[in-house]
């Protein structure tokens, strides 16, 4: 079985974010791990393989940095690596980033394609999908379970309230959600191995793709940093007055009843 | 020439979601500012019955696609349908709610329309050159981006709570047209096996308007009956922090934060939640934040409106009598 996991290198989840004076990100002294939901992905397709033997493609869109991103999934035990790095990619959005990834598997064969349900930076939660529609294959979002036989797999999606069931052939695009598995630490001897396994760099003319063409739908303007929160007021007194006071700001300002 | 304002509209069981009239609310606003029409779009099955409150809000138009294989939301139908209305009817933009559905459905029917998609918007204005200009959140709401679009049609999903009901007007009436629904076969691949929607009496989290949630104070599942039960006596939706349900007290479903849900209720009522940057991050926005926590140091006082040091277990349960007394 051929499995295919696209993934993201993204800002820790502890990160304070800044914005630079051109009003952008800055992600100077931040520390890049494997987006959280691509962790999940990366887990389910070692687990295929480990069950149906076949091999795991991990591939990233990304500067050098992205490296990092790639060989955690090796150590994970992802067999072969791709990193598409392109200064032509600097300005992206959704659409341009599914159709350089959909290019980076028109010459791989693929049984299953995961992908985290988000990135935890742009929280778009898109590409996946719209890389599905592409290769016109059926997509499932936030999947917690997934079962496959010969040609086909049931899964289990969370929907809001609850859960749903489906019944898709493949090949298929699926995207992760917290609770799928536990992805594994890579281990010291897996490590080691990753630093063995293929990683190839390519670029966009390397895909047969056209700079001119991807040319983003979305623009986006400035940054802005969130107002940070002040601190309001710590009630006073017994416990019987500290919530009889709430209470009342919860009538009288809040007005939550 | 494009023209119109589209809300694609979310109804479950006969009920339409709290978010569609959020949506019809705003948009009613913008279009009558614009110039433009305001269009609600219904797929489903018997959705003719929705058509007096959709028209309450005040659309000028709605379109009713009908069909058994619509009855449930399936990524391959729904995208056919939408694909074929919009082509035909090129409206200049089109709103999803931000809920499950949509961020399922709008990448997909976007893509094959070949345009962007805002998501998880929470704020969005007219603007002349892209006809509508967004506010989103980046990194789970430590910062914010504003989008737009030379796409037509401008397509978005805007996350609940962001905008405000407007009171209904019954005696509003609506232009109703049938849609003559008509799904390419090769879209249909996908089988329900089941659906399986817990039967809670609380609101959806990303919906509820107030959550009570917990966090490692709370020392164990059992005592999340605690704050279910002040949660009910006001309507509320609970929640947790993710080490509540990395522990198994909760099910990720629950967990807000910036690896899981986003919410932004009028009130947020944290028990026990130390403050973690990614709890912050989930639930930042909230318009009002009480804090209930033993440890006077804890870092959800430095964002949390009215904070009260102390014992959960003695203040959680003292909150519930007398909020019980106080609605009575």
């Amino acid at each position: 079985m051929h499995i295919i996991v696209y993934i993201k290198q993204t800002f820790d989840t502890e990160a304070q974010i800044a914005v630079d004076s051109n009003g952008k990100i800055d992600s100077n002294g931040v520390h890049f791990v494997v987006n959280p939901y691509d962790e999940y992905a990366i887990e389910e397709g070692v687990r295929l393989k480990e069950k149906f033997g076949g091999d795991v493609t991990v591939i990233t869109m990304g500067g050098n940095r992205a490296q990092d991103a790639l060989r955690t999934a090796l150590a994970m035990g992802a067999d072969k690596a791709v990193l598409i790095d392109d200064s032509a990619l600097e300005k992206t959005d959704e659409w341009v980033t599914a159709n350089v990834l959909t290019q980076a598997v028109a010459s791989l064969p693929y049984d299953v394609i995961f992908t985290g349900r988000m990135a935890i930076d742009d929280g778009s939660g898109q590409v996946g999908v719209r890389v599905a529609e592409n290769l016109h294959i059926p997509s499932v979002t936030n999947a917690v379970k997934i079962e496959i036989n010969e040609k086909s797999a049931v899964v289990t999606q969370e929907i809001d309230g609850g859960t749903a069931s489906l019944e898709v052939s493949l090949p298929a695009v699926f995207t992760a959600q917290k609770g799928l598995n536990d992805p594994r630490y890579p281990s010291v001897a897996g490590m080691m191995k990753a630093k063995r396994k293929e990683l190839k760099k390519i670029s966009l003319t390397d895909l047969g793709l056209e700079k001119e063409k991807l040319v983003a739908k979305m623009t986006v303007g400035k940054y802005a940093v969130s107002a940070a929160r002040q601190a309001g007021k710590k009630l006073q007194g017994s416990s019987a007055q500290q919530v009889a006071e709430l209470v009342n700001l919860l009538k009288t300002e809040v007005k939550a009843f | 020439m494009a023209k119109g304002i589209w809300i694609i509209i979310e109804h479950n069981q006969g009920k339409i979601r709290k978010v569609s009239l959020e949506l019809l609310s705003q948009a009613r606003k913008m279009a009558a500012q614009s110039g433009e029409a305001l269009t609600a779009v219904v797929l489903g099955e018997n959705v003719q019955k929705l058509v007096s409150e959709i028209s309450a809000y005040g659309a000028d138009k709605i379109i009713l696609a009908e069909e058994p294989r619509l009855a449930e939301y399936t990524t391959g139908a729904y995208t056919s349908v939408l694909n074929k209305m919009i082509r035909q009817e090129e409206p200049r933009a089109v709103l999803f709610g931000h809920t499950g559905m949509s961020r399922d459905l709008a990448p997909r029917l976007a893509q094959r329309l070949g345009v962007g998609v805002a998501s998880d918007c929470i704020g969005m204005e007219l603007a002349e050159k892209t006809f509508l200009q967004f506010k989103r959140p980046v990194y789970a709401g430590k910062a914010f981006a504003a989008v737009a679009a030379e796409n037509c049609p401008v397509m978005a999903t805007i996350r609940p709570n962001t905008f405000a009901v407007a009171e209904p007007d019954s005696s509003l009436q609506a232009e109703v047209a049938a849609y003559s629904v008509e799904i390419d076969p090769q879209d249909i691949w996908s089988v329900i096996k089941d659906v399986a929607v817990a039967v809670s009496k609380r609101p959806e989290l990303t919906d509820a308007n107030i959550i009570v949630s917990g966090g490692r104070g709370m020392q164990g599942p059992e005592n999340f009956a605690l704050l279910e039960a002040l949660a009910d006596t006001m309507g509320a939706a609970v929640g947790a922090s993710r080490v509540a349900v990395d522990a198994g007290w909760l099910d990720h479903e629950f967990q807000v934060g910036q690896t899981g849900k986003t919410v932004s209720p009028t009130l947020y009522i944290a028990c026990g939640i130390s403050g973690a940057i990614q709890h912050l991050a989930g639930m930042n926005s909230s318009r009002y934040i009480v804090a209930i926590n033993k440890d006077p140091e804890a870092n959800i006082f430095n964002v949390a409106d009215y904070g009260i040091v102390g014992d959960l277990f003695e203040i959680v349960p003292l909150l519930t009598q007398e909020i019980k007394a106080a609605v009575k």
